[in-house]
C-alpha cells in the first residue's frame, strides 16, 4: 500500500480531464492505497454544492480524503457551510506535510 | 534506482518555436543523465504516438523553418533508448485513432494498466 | 520542526500568466519556513521568475503611483524566500535551465540563481526525499 496526493488545480467546468484524475484517485483507493485529493486554485470550484456535487461526495465516500485550499476558497467566496459533503477546508501546508512523509505527489 | 513516470498531456504546445515537444525533449535529457524513466501519453498527447505526422513548413518573411519538430521520430528514438512509451487506450479511441496507426513499440494501456503504472513507478511527474 | 528533508520542485510557468506560479512559491515558502532544504529547477517560462529586470508599475485605474501600489514581482518573492532560507537554516538551491534562459534572453537573475541542465534535475531527484513537477498548460 502506498500514499498518493493528487493536487487538482483545474475544475471540471472548464477542463474535461479533471474527471479522469478523480477516477484515477478512486481507482488507486480501490486498490487499498491511501489517497488524498487536494483542490487548489480553480480546482476548488466543484467543492461548492452544485448540481454535480455527488461526483465529489461519492469520491469521499469511497475513502478518498478531499481537501480544498483555504486561500483558494476564500478568494472565490466559497464558504465552509457551502462545501460538498466530504470536502474539508485545509491550509496549503498539508502538501508539504505529505511530501515530507514520502507521499507520491502529483500535480494536475 | 528510483523510477519516474513522465505523463505528457499537453500536445503541440509551442512545438514550432521550440522545434521539440519540451517534455519529450527533457525525457531524452533525463535518460541521457541516467534516469530510469517511462512515458505515458494521455489526452491530446496520444497523438504523438501516431504515424503520419508531418513537420510543418513555417515561413515568416525571408525566414524559413529548416529544423521543424519531428515528434514521431523523437518518440521512436526514445523507445530506441530503452524508454517504455505507453498511450492511454481510451484517449486513442476517443480521438478516433486506430491502434494500427501507432508507432512501432508504443504500448497501449487501459484504466487498470494506468493504475499499474502509478503503482509501479516511484515518482509520477505529470507535465 | 520534524526531521529536515530535501524536496525538489520543477516549475514551468512564466510569471504573470497563471495562478500556479503563486501556488508554487507558496509551497516553496512553506517548505523553507519549516527548515527543509528545497531545490527548484525552473524549466521553460519559469526561468523568467527570477529575472532581475522585472519592474513595478503604477496602477492609474486604482489611483496609485508605483511607489504606493506595491506591485508584486516574482523576482522579489524569490529573493524574499532566499532570505527566509538563511534565517531558517534551509538550503534553497535554484537552477534555471540554461537553454531556456538563452532563448528568452533573461540571463540577468536575482542573486542565488544559477544555470544548469536537466541532468541537475535528475541528480536532485535522486538525492531528494520527494519531488513535485508543476507543469504549464
Amino acid at each position: 500500500m502506498a500514499s498518493y496526493l493528487f493536487i487538482e488545480s483545474r475544475d471540471p467546468f472548464e477542463v474535461n480531464d479533471v474527471d479522469y484524475y478523480y477516477d484515477i484517485a478512486s481507482g488507486l483507493r480501490s486498490r487499498n492505497n491511501e489517497v488524498t485529493l487536494f483542490l487548489v486554485q480553480n480546482g476548488v470550484f466543484p467543492a461548492r454544492q452544485n448540481p454535480s456535487s455527488n461526483t465529489l461526495s461519492q469520491l469521499a465516500e469511497s475513502g478518498v480524503r478531499i481537501l480544498a485550499d483555504e486561500l483558494s476558497l476564500n478568494e472565490r467566496g466559497i464558504t465552509l457551510d457551502s462545501l460538498v459533503d466530504g470536502v474539508e477546508s485545509s491550509p496549503l501546508d498539508i502538501v508539504i506535510d505529505e511530501m515530507v512523509a514520502g507521499t507520491k505527489t502529483i500535480w494536475h | 534506482m528510483a523510477t519516474t513516470l513522465n505523463i505528457i498531456e499537453s500536445a503541440y504546445r509551442a512545438t514550432m518555436e521550440e522545434q521539440d515537444d519540451t517534455v519529450v525533449w527533457i525525457t531524452h535529457a533525463m535518460k541521457g543523465a541516467g534516469a530510469d524513466v517511462s512515458v505515458l501519453l494521455r489526452g491530446n498527447a496520444v497523438n504523438y504516438a501516431i504515424t503520419g505526422q508531418k513537420p510543418p513548413e513555417l515561413r515568416f518573411g525571408d525566414w524559413q523553418q529548416t529544423h521543424a519538430a519531428h515528434i514521431d521520430e523523437d518518440i521512436v528514438s526514445l523507445i530506441g533508448k530503452g524508454v517504455a512509451v505507453y498511450a492511454v487506450e481510451g484517449d486513442l479511441v476517443a480521438r478516433g485513432i486506430a491502434q494500427t496507426g501507432l508507432l512501432a513499440g508504443v504500448k497501449t494501456v487501459d484504466r487498470e494498466g494506468v493504475l499499474d503504472l502509478f503503482e509501479n513507478h516511484d515518482r509520477i511527474w505529470h507535465w | 520542526m520534524s526531521e529536515k528533508k530535501t524536496l525538489t520542485f520543477s516549475l514551468m510557468d512564466a510569471p504573470f500568466e497563471n495562478a500556479r506560479t503563486t501556488t508554487a512559491l507558496r509551497l516553496i515558502d512553506t517548505a523553507v519556513r519549516r527548515g527543509h532544504n528545497v531545490n527548484v529547477f525552473a524549466y521553460e517560462g519559469a526561468v523568467c521568475l527570477p529575472f532581475s529586470k522585472q519592474a513595478a508599475h503604477p496602477n492609474k485605474v486604482h489611483g496609485c503611483e508605483a511607489d504606493e501600489w506595491n506591485h508584486p514581482l516574482p523576482k522579489d518573492w524569490v529573493t524574499e524566500i532566499m532570505k527566509l532560507a538563511e534565517k531558517t537554516g534551509s538550503k534553497l538551491d535554484w537552477i534555471n535551465c540554461g537553454l531556456c534562459v538563452d532563448e528568452r534572453g533573461v540571463a540577468e537573475s536575482v542573486a542565488g540563481v544559477r544555470r544548469g541542465t536537466p541532468g541537475d534535475l535528475v541528480n536532485w531527484a535522486n538525492a531528494s526525499d520527494n519531488t513535485l513537477v508543476i507543469p504549464t498548460k
